[in-house]
C-alpha cells in the first residue's frame, strides 16, 4: 500500500467529525425523557432524515467497501444489487407494508410478528435478528480497524508517541466502540439517524470528488471503456441469460428471484435495522415517504460507490518509473520512484492480495496473484487525493463504518429491551427503567460486537460473509411477512414451524452445494456436494429461494390445519382487513403512489441505459 | 424534536469546507496536487463544501425559528442553537 501522507489538516478534519458527532448525541441527551424518545426518537422526526437515515443504515462496510470491490470485481453488473436488489423492494415497503409496521403500533418487527402470529415467532425472530446486528455491527468494527491498519492512518501519530504499532488495531477498535457507544447511549435512535444523515452528507462529500479525478485520469467515460479488462464491464445485462456468459456468474432467473425478490425483499422489508428509521417519522404517510425518498439517492449510489471500483481497476498500474530532467544548477537528477510490490502485481490500482501471517503475495491455481479487491476504494482515495480532501475522504469511510455500527446497536438495544427483556425478563417495571435498561444494552452490544470483531475472519469478501447470513437468517422471514400481511389464514404455528424449516432449508441447501473451484467447509459442500455452481453468489441466491420457497410452502400447509386468529384481532394488521391508508387530503402528486411510479420508470430508465 | 439537525451538519461542513479552502489557498502551486492531476482539489472542494454547509446552516436556522412560537434571542455566530 502506498506510503500514506497524511498531515495535521487530514486529523483536523477527522477530529471535527469526531467532535460533531459525539456534540450531537450530547445535544439530543436533554430530549431522551421516556423510552420511546430513546427507542423510536419519539416518533418526531421529519421524513426527509428518516429517508436519508434508511439508506445510510445499510451504508456501512458491505456497502462502501464491498460495493467498490464488486465493481473492481464484476464492473457495472454489481449495480443490480441496487436497481434489482433494492429499489422494487424499497417501493414495496413503503406503498404495501409501512401501513401495517406504523398503523400496528408494534414498536419493532418482532413486536409486530407478536401481534400478528404469536410470542414464539417473536421470540425467535428477535433471538436470531439480535445475534444477526451483533455479528453485523462486529463485522463493521474489524473491517474499520484492518483498513486503519492497511492505511496507516494513524501511524504516524503512534510513532510520535512512542507507541508499537500493533496496538494500532486494539486501538481502533476502541476507538469506534467509544464514539458509537457515546452518542447512542446519549441521544439512542435520534443520535444514530442523526448521525447516518450526516454520514450520507460526508459520503458524497468525500466520494463525488473522487470519481470526478478518477474520471479525469482515465479520460471520461470513453476513456473508461477504453481501459476495461473486458467490454462486459460497462453492461449490466450483458450474457445474463446463462451463469457462465456474465461476470457474476448467475443466471437471469437467480439473479431475479434470488437478489431481486428474495433476499432483497427480505432485507428491505424486515430487517428492523432499515424499518426502524421509517417508523420514527411523526406521521403513516411521512413512514410509507420514508422508503421511497430513501430511494432515489440509491438509485444513483452506484456512480458513487461502484464507479471508483472499476476507476481503480481501470487506471493504470503503478511501476517503477524513471524521469530525469536538469535542476537549477545544470545537473541532471534522475528521480526514480519505487513502488512496492503488491502495487506493481496487482491491477490498475487494485493491489494484489497478501497473506496477513506471511505477507507473501498470495497466487491462485494458475500461478497469478489474487486481487485485493477491497482495498480498490481506499487505494483510490490514497492515490488521487491530495493532503487535505484526503482527511475527508477517510473520514467518510470511517463515518460509514460507524454509521453502520450503529444502525445495528440500536436495532440491537430497541429489540432486545422490548422483545426480550420486557417480554420474558421483567415485565412490567417503569418506563424509566427501560429507558436505562436501553441504554445498558448499548454497552452490551458494542462489548459483544468488540468480541465478534475479534472473531472475525474467513471469507474475503466481506459481502460474501454478510449475504450468506443474511440468506440463513432473512431469505425465510420474508415468506412469513408476506403471508402474514397478505393472508388472513397464516397461523403462529405456520408461521413459527415455517420459519424455522425455512432456515433449515438454508442450511442444508449450503451444505449440500458448492461454487466450483471453492474447497468444502464455510462455502458449502459440508454434508455432501450434490451440486456445483457457477459461483458463489449463484450458491447464495439459490440458498435463499430454496429457504423462501421452504417457508413458504410449510407456512401455508401447517397454517391450513391450524385455526386462524379471529378476524376482529387482526385488523390493522393483515391487508384485507385494514381499511387503506386515507389519502383524499393528498394531491394526486403529493401520494407515495404517484412517487413509486416515477422510480419505477427512473429505474427501468437506468437499466436500459446500462443494459 | 427541537434540534434541527441541519444546524450542526451545516455548521460541520462549512468548517471543513473553510479548513480545505484556506489550506487550499496556502498549498496553491504546490507539488501535492501532483497526485489530483494538477487540480487544486483542497481550494474546490472546500469552495463547494462551504457553500453547501451554509446554505444547509441558514436552512436550518430559518427552520428553527419557524418551530420556535417565541421570538428567538439573538445567537452569537457559530453556536449551535439547541432550542429550548
Amino acid at each position: 500500500m502506498t506510503h500514506t501522507n497524511l498531515t495535521f489538516v487530514d486529523w483536523l478534519i477527522m477530529l471535527l467529525y469526531f467532535v460533531f458527532v459525539l456534540g450531537i448525541g450530547f445535544a439530543l441527551k436533554r430530549y431522551m425523557k421516556t423510552s420511546k424518545d430513546f427507542f423510536q426518537a419519539g416518533r418526531a422526526l421529519p421524513a426527509w432524515i428518516c429517508g436519508l437515515a434508511f439508506i445510510s443504515a445499510n451504508l456501512g462496510a458491505q456497502e462502501v467497501i464491498g460495493m467498490g470491490a464488486s465493481g473492481a470485481k464484476y464492473g457495472i453488473a454489481t449495480s443490480h444489487f441496487y436497481w434489482i436488489g433494492a429499489i422494487p423492494a424499497m417501493i414495496f415497503v413503503g406503498i404495501f407494508m409501512m401501513p401495517f409496521y406504523y398503523g400496528s403500533k408494534a414498536r419493532s418487527v418482532p413486536e409486530f410478528l407478536r401481534l400478528r402470529f404469536d410470542e414464539k415467532t417473536r421470540a425467535l425472530n428477535a433471538c436470531s435478528f439480535a445475534v444477526m446486528t451483533v455479528f453485523s455491527s462486529g463485522i463493521s468494527m474489524y473491517a474499520m480497524a484492518r483498513l486503519i491498519q492497511t492505511l496507516h492512518v494513524f501511524d504516524y501519530l503512534f510513532i510520535s508517541a512512542g507507541l508499537p504499532l500493533g496496538y494500532i488495531f486494539h486501538f481502533s477498535i476502541l476507538l469506534s466502540a467509544i464514539i458509537v457507544l457515546g452518542y447512542i447511549f446519549l441521544g439512542g435512535l435520534t443520535s444514530a439517524i442523526y448521525n447516518e444523515v450526516l454520514q450520507f452528507f460526508l459520503i458524497i462529500a468525500g466520494f463525488l470528488p473522487l470519481v470526478l479525478i478518477g474520471l479525469k485520469n482515465v479520460g471520461g467515460w470513453s476513456g473508461l471503456k477504453a481501459h476495461m479488462p473486458n467490454p462486459a464491464y460497462l453492461h449490466s445485462w450483458q450474457g445474463m441469460t446463462h451463469a457462465n456468459t456474465n461476470p457474476l456468474g448467475v443466471e437471469v432467473f437467480g439473479l431475479a428471484m434470488g437478489l431481486g425478490f428474495v433476499l432483497s425483499f427480505g432485507y428491505w422489508c424486515t430487517d428492523f435495522l432499515v424499518i426502524q428509521t421509517a417508523m420514527a417519522t411523526d406521521t403513516q404517510e411521512n413512514a410509507r415517504r420514508v422508503p421511497l425518498i430513501a430511494a432515489i439517492p440509491k438509485m444513483f449510489f452506484p456512480f458513487l460507490v461502484i464507479l471508483p471500483g472499476l476507476l481503480a481497476i481501470g487506471a493504470v498500474t503503478p511501476h517503477n518509473t524513471t524521469t530525469v530532467h536538469t535542476d537549477a544548477s545544470g545537473a541532471i537528477v534522475r528521480e526514480t520512484t519505487v513502488v512496492s510490490e503488491v502495487e506493481a502485481k496487482g491491477q490498475g490500482l487494485v493491489p494484489a492480495k497478501t497473506d496477513p501471517i506471511s505477507g507473501k503475495i498470495v497466487l491462485d491455481a494458475s500461478g497469478k496473484p489474487l486481487l485485493d479487491y477491497d482495498l480498490a476504494i481506499p487505494s483510490m482515495l490514497l492515490h488521487y487525493f491530495p493532503t487535505g480532501i484526503l482527511g475527508l475522504g477517510l473520514t467518510a469511510l470511517l463515518a460509514s463504518f460507524m454509521s453502520g455500527m450503529a444502525g445495528n446497536v440500536t436495532a440491537f438495544n430497541t429489540v432486545w429491551t422490548y422483545d426480550l427483556y420486557q417480554s420474558y425478563i421483567k415485565k412490567g417495571a417503569s418506563d424509566k427503567h427501560y429507558l436505562a435498561m436501553g441504554r445498558w444494552a448499548t454497552v452490551g452490544g458494542i462489548l459483544l460486537s468488540m468480541a465478534t470483531a475479534y472473531a472475525a475472519t474467513g471469507f474475503n469478501n466481506i459481502m460474501d460473509t454478510l449475504q450468506l447470513v443474511f440468506s440463513f437468517v432473512n431469505a425465510p422471514l420474508f415468506a412469513t411477512f408476506l403471508l402474514g400481511m397478505f393472508w388472513k389464514r397464516a397461523t403462529g404455528n405456520g408461521a413459527f414451524i415455517g420459519l424455522i424449516s425455512g432456515t433449515l432449508a438454508a442450511v442444508v441447501h449450503h451444505g449440500l452445494t458448492l461454487p466450483i473451484e471453492a474447497h468444502t467447509g464455510m462455502h458449502g459442500g459440508w454434508i455432501a456436494v450434490v451440486h456445483h455452481y457457477p459461483s458463489d453468489m449463484a450458491q447464495n441466491f439459490w440458498t435463499a429461494i430454496w429457504a423462501f420457497s421452504t417457508n413458504f410452502v410449510v407456512t401455508i400447509v401447517v397454517s391450513l390445519f391450524g385455526t386462524p386468529k379471529p378476524e376482529s384481532e387482526l385488523v390493522g394488521l393483515v391487508h384485507s382487513l385494514t381499511p387503506k391508508p386515507e389519502l383524499g387530503h393528498l394531491p394526486w402528486w403529493r401520494r407515495p403512489e404517484t412517487l413509486a411510479v416515477v422510480l419505477l420508470v427512473m429505474v427501468v430508465t437506468l437499466n436500459v441505459i446500462f443494459r | 424534536m427541537n434540534l434541527d439537525l441541519r444546524i450542526p451538519m451545516g455548521l460541520m461542513f462549512t468548517l471543513v469546507g473553510l479548513i480545505l479552502t484556506v489550506y487550499g489557498l496556502v498549498t496553491r502551486g504546490s507539488d501535492i496536487y501532483l497526485k489530483s492531476m494538477g487540480i487544486n482539489a483542497n481550494l474546490d472542494w472546500g469552495i463547494v463544501l462551504l457553500i453547501f454547509g451554509s446554505m444547509m446552516f441558514l436552512l436550518g436556522r430559518a427552520g428553527q425559528k419557524k418551530v420556535d412560537s417565541a421570538p428567538p434571542k439573538p445567537v452569537a455566530e457559530g453556536e449551535i442553537r439547541r432550542g429550548h
